[in-house]
């Protein structure tokens, strides 16, 4: 994951709320927590740093009050943080001017909200072009465009419809096209699908990978579901208080998690959906394989095959060089949670 | 089980809570009762020293005065200014007024030779009923076409035409005007702060109080009528329009700037759309504010159905008062129902994609009623009763109004006198009697006192101030009186209003019922109230005091209705759980949790009933409205203007007042505010 180019990435990013923010800030100050709630201000940021890669799905997760939704309109400068720089593609989207900022969010944004903020006077297909009539295209070609995305994520034959006579799963759909509608670099989702019922939100899950699969857009996706985390993310960022507590791959946050607050919400999660083969591989080849299985792939996926074989597989890594393997013991570990390395 | 614990909490608390403070205010506010009652009977008025009453009516009319006469704006005069903008307004008036009322006609006197006639009848009734069709039904329809019917076979046209012109014209500049200011607020979070304040005193100062001044800048006629109705009826838009903004979710507004909206594609594309059914009902508020203040700016020559109406009551002529007073109900719940009805239509429909065809056929409403008006117009030139309802058609009830009234007056005579007597000697007078025996300085101190009791420091100040500027108005007498007026018309209201409002919230019938007839008693323009009264009751302040409690009723009703029925099912479930009679549910869970909502009704009532008391001044009442009526028929603006701004600093106080005991009931049973 590390070899991504870094397409967006914010540095030392505060946002605090109350009567004097810049003060408590002022001369590079780094205020704790306990600071910034004694001089009546909220922190709902606090020097937040990470990198996301390019075709990666970031994913911020925190419960309600963290400061997730704060952080992700930071990025999109939706919320003007009060110090820190947002550097995309390497230009720091603070030093934007208004004008600028218009034509970056009319080119190279999208965002997906939770409510799905449909324009409630517009159809289907109104909506979906909305971003493009804003920039001016004209009608054919901006309906034109419209259909494909519409298309994309399977709504034909609903472009007439106004939003309230839609689900709310196919109202999401619509914000999901909309926002491809300009062809955005960077995607914000935020918490797009919390306000679906469970069976849909899965759909709408499997719905997401499949399109970004297709897209391969630079994501960050907000959630408070630490399953829907695991099920989408190359790697987490782990969100307490405004801080970011641990920013890591799923498997690395259930395997090492930082603190005991990162260990609450790992404790309940099946290890074989997050781990790979190669955590669990012991290095070097074997002298008889059944098999070369990719290193990561993950336990849940290949677990049958290993434990059904009496002999070990061969684990490969992504040129097809076999770097260690595995056998029925190691899965067996996994699978009934006992320690691991 | 959180969730649990605080329903089960919150209701023995507030009880419990809620008693101890009960007691110790009722002791509180008794002993100042009683302090009130012992001052009035034993030390008597105390007379306001001239040093306290400046000539702030001169110096009002002196500025006005300097501003019409001197006052230049750099690149032209004041009195420039007015001229512009009454010659802005006038032509506009003019178009409508041509089409509906007087035709085009070429020259002047007896040589005028009319080019155009005016609509016809059938055409305008074809117009309204086509609207009432295709914004609901054709019930709506011909509900709306019956109406305007009746103003044509009744012989009400040509006033009501006059009418309905000035409203065409008064209307959509309110409604531009509220949304302009509003989206100027919007914008710039500065203007909004500048402009609240002004909004709150615009909408307390009394409607006569408005009319002085204007009549002075733009002398008598429809123009200044126009105007004083804009400026009313403006109000209520800029308060729907900021509210619909703000209440438009975040992430919309989010939305918009993340599709790189410019600041007016925001507006335009996203919010304005975003907000219009709410904007709707605002543009409803707006006519229905219109209508009411077109008929009392008859006094400064809007003429129509309000002159019709203030002609009667001059000659107590009460056959003619009733027919122009159901006219003017008729043309108000036309409009309101068809107002409504296009509001309704906006929020569940969004404009239906453009059929195919031609023109015709894409608008088949339109091209009917043009149809319609070609027409008659055409046929107009051959058959006049096309053209104007036919004279002998007319149907009048003026004999027979005249009549029934003279009728109910023989038969009832003595018993409405007893009535009016009783009250007046029982309990108008009584009360009259002791606050104007009250000395000034203790009606300030307990302004005061009441103010720091519920809002602390600042609302005692405000309070104090605003008790003293009505003293240095030099009205006392008649500050008090329009007290007592008020003071007991609202009492009464809430005594009707509120077991109304009850019943209203208990029995989905009876809310139904009672609904309809608050909403019909809202939509009347505040004069039509002072016809049935002075019939009954000739001129006085009983006559008045019943006008204002019909006018105020409805807030106390709506208000307590809707308090009862938003509180939360699971209270009441605790209740009846906990083994509550129903009688229990109500007086010890769903009235203390209501109080807050009850407050703001009586509040509303108090803003009406003085609104109220002020139109009152033409069945002569000898309170502050009446100064301000007296000073309008002689046009002087000083006086005017400050009797006015006496009304609207007891408006306040009282406004005041009790909103921060509605927020101090609410706070300590932890509530959120909605709006009936």
């Amino acid at each position: 994951m590390q070899h991504r180019p870094v397409k967006l990435a914010c540095r030392g990013v505060w946002k605090i709320y109350g009567p004097d923010p810049a003060r408590l800030l002022a001369g590079g100050a780094r205020p704790d927590l306990a600071t910034i709630r004694a001089s009546h201000h909220v922190g709902a940021v606090r020097d937040a740093t990470l990198d996301v890669g390019e075709g990666e799905i970031f994913v911020i997760m925190g419960l309600s009050g963290s400061g997730k939704s704060t952080l992700v309109r930071c990025l999109s400068r939706l919320v003007e943080p009060t110090a820190g720089e947002i550097l995309f593609d390497g230009r720091d989207l603070l030093k934007a001017s208004r004008a600028e900022m218009i034509a970056i969010r009319r080119h190279k944004m999208g965002m997906v909200f939770q409510h799905f903020a449909l324009l409630p006077h517009l159809t289907v297909l109104e909506n979906v072009a909305f971003p493009l009539e804003v920039q001016g295209v004209a009608r054919p070609t901006r309906e034109a465009r419209a259909r494909e995305v519409i298309a994309l994520v399977g709504l034909e034959g609903r472009e007439g419809h106004y939003p309230r006579q839609l689900s709310g799963g196919q109202q999401q759909r619509v914000g999901i096209a909309r926002s491809l509608a300009v062809e955005p670099e960077l995607w914000f989702l935020d918490e797009p699908f919390s306000a679906l019922d469970p069976l849909i939100r899965r759909e709408m899950q499997d719905e997401f990978l499949r399109v970004q699969r297709l897209l391969k857009k630079t994501i960050v996706f907000i959630t408070h579901d630490f399953d829907e985390a695991i099920r989408l993310a190359d790697r987490i960022a782990i969100m307490k208080d405004g801080a970011l507590i641990q920013i890591a791959t799923p498997e690395e946050l259930v395997l090492s998690p930082a603190d005991d607050y990162v260990a609450d919400f790992t404790r309940h999660v099946a290890r074989a959906k997050v781990v790979t083969l190669g955590r669990i591989m012991t290095p070097g080849p074997a002298a008889e394989v059944a098999g070369a299985l990719p290193a990561h792939a993950r336990v849940e996926a290949v677990a049958d095959r290993i434990e059904g074989s009496p002999l070990p597989h061969a684990v490969i890594d992504e040129a097809g060089r076999v770097i260690g393997h595995v056998g029925a013991r190691a899965v067996i570990d996994v699978l009934i949670g006992r320690r691991i390395g | 089980m959180r969730a649990g614990e605080g329903i089960a909490g919150a209701v023995p608390r507030a009880g419990l809570r809620g008693s101890g403070a009960w007691q110790r205010g009722a002791w509180l506010w008794g002993g100042i009762v009683a302090a009130s009652l012992a001052l009035a009977a034993w030390v008597g008025p105390v007379p306001v020293p001239k040093a306290l009453t400046p000539d702030m009516a001169g110096w009002v009319s002196a500025a006005l005065r300097w501003l019409v006469e001197r006052a230049d704006l750099g690149l032209f005069s004041f009195k420039e200014l007015t001229r512009a903008i009454a010659a802005v307004i006038e032509w506009p008036y003019s178009l409508v007024r041509a089409a509906l009322v007087d035709g085009w006609v070429e020259g002047r006197g007896s040589r005028a030779r009319t080019i155009l006639q005016p609509l016809s009848w059938i055409a305008v009734i074809a117009i309204v009923a086509a609207m009432g069709a295709y914004a609901r039904s054709w019930r709506l329809g011909a509900f709306v076409g019956a109406c305007f019917l009746y103003l044509a076979v009744f012989g009400r046209w040509e006033s009501a035409m006059v009418t309905l012109a000035s409203i065409l014209i008064a209307v959509p500049i309110g409604v531009a005007g509220g949304l302009g200011l509003s989206i100027a607020a919007w914008l710039w979070p500065r203007f909004e702060r500048a402009l609240a304040p002004i909004l709150d005193l615009m909408q307390t100062v009394p409607i006569f109080a408005y009319l002085v001044p204007i009549l002075f800048l733009f002398g008598f006629g429809p123009v200044a009528a126009l105007i004083a109705t804009v400026i009313y009826a403006m109000p209520p838009m800029v308060r729907v329009t900021t509210l619909a903004l703000k209440s438009v979710p975040p992430e919309l507004g989010e939305f918009a700037t993340m599709a790189g909206c410019t600041t007016a594609q925001r507006i335009r594309k996203v919010l304005l759309p975003a907000a219009l059914p709410d904007l709707m009902v605002g543009v409803n508020q707006v006519i229905m504010l219109s209508l009411n203040m077109v008929i009392i700016a008859s006094m400064i020559g809007a003429g129509g159905l309000g002159f019709d109406v203030l002609n009667a009551l001059r000659r107590l002529d009460i056959g003619a008062g009733i027919e122009a007073g159901l006219a003017i109900t008729a043309l108000a719940i036309a409009l309101d129902r068809l107002s409504q009805a296009y509001a309704a239509r906006t929020a569940d429909v969004p404009m239906s994609a453009g059929a195919s065809g031609g023109w015709p056929r894409r608008h088949p409403w339109l091209s009917t009623v043009a149809l319609v008006i070609l027409g008659t117009a055409l046929m107009g030139l051959v058959l006049p009763p096309v053209a104007s309802y036919p004279a002998e058609a007319v149907i009048t009830t003026k004999a027979f109004w005249g009549d029934l009234v003279k009728a109910i007056n023989i038969r009832y005579f003595d018993d409405l006198e007893a009535i009016k007597t009783a009250f007046l000697t029982f309990v108008m007078l009584p009360v009259k009697r002791f606050l104007l025996a009250l000395p000034w300085p203790w009606v300030l101190a307990v302004a005061a006192f009441a103010g720091w009791r519920l809002g602390g420091a600042p609302l005692a100040a405000t309070g104090a101030a605003l008790g003293a500027f009505v003293l240095a108005t030099g009205l006392w007498e008649q500050a008090m009186t329009t007290v007592y007026l008020c003071g007991v018309a609202v009492v009464i209201a809430a005594f009707i209003g509120i077991p109304l409002g009850i019943l209203a919230a208990a029995n989905d019938t009876a809310g139904r019922v009672i609904g309809g007839i608050i909403d019909t008693l809202q939509t009347l323009p505040s004069f039509v109230y002072l016809i049935p009264v002075v019939m009954l009751f000739r001129v006085g302040d009983f006559a008045a005091l019943i006008a204002v409690v019909l006018f105020a009723l409805a807030p106390a009703v709506r208000y307590t209705a809707h308090g009862l029925r938003s509180v939360p099912p699971e209270m009441i479930e605790a209740g009846i759980v906990c083994g509550c009679t129903p009688r229990q549910v109500l007086t010890r869970i769903r009235l203390p949790l209501a109080l807050p909502e009850i407050l703001l009704g009586l509040n509303q009532t108090i803003m009406l009933a003085l609104s109220m008391l002020v139109i009152t001044a033409l069945v002569g009442t000898r309170d502050l409205g009446q100064e301000v009526y007296i000073a309008l028929t002689r046009a002087d603006t000083g006086a005017g203007v400050i009797a006015g701004l006496g009304v609207a600093a007891i408006a306040i106080i009282a406004d005041r007042l009790i909103a921060a005991g509605a927020a101090h009931a609410r706070a300590r049973l932890g509530l959120q505010r909605g709006t009936p």
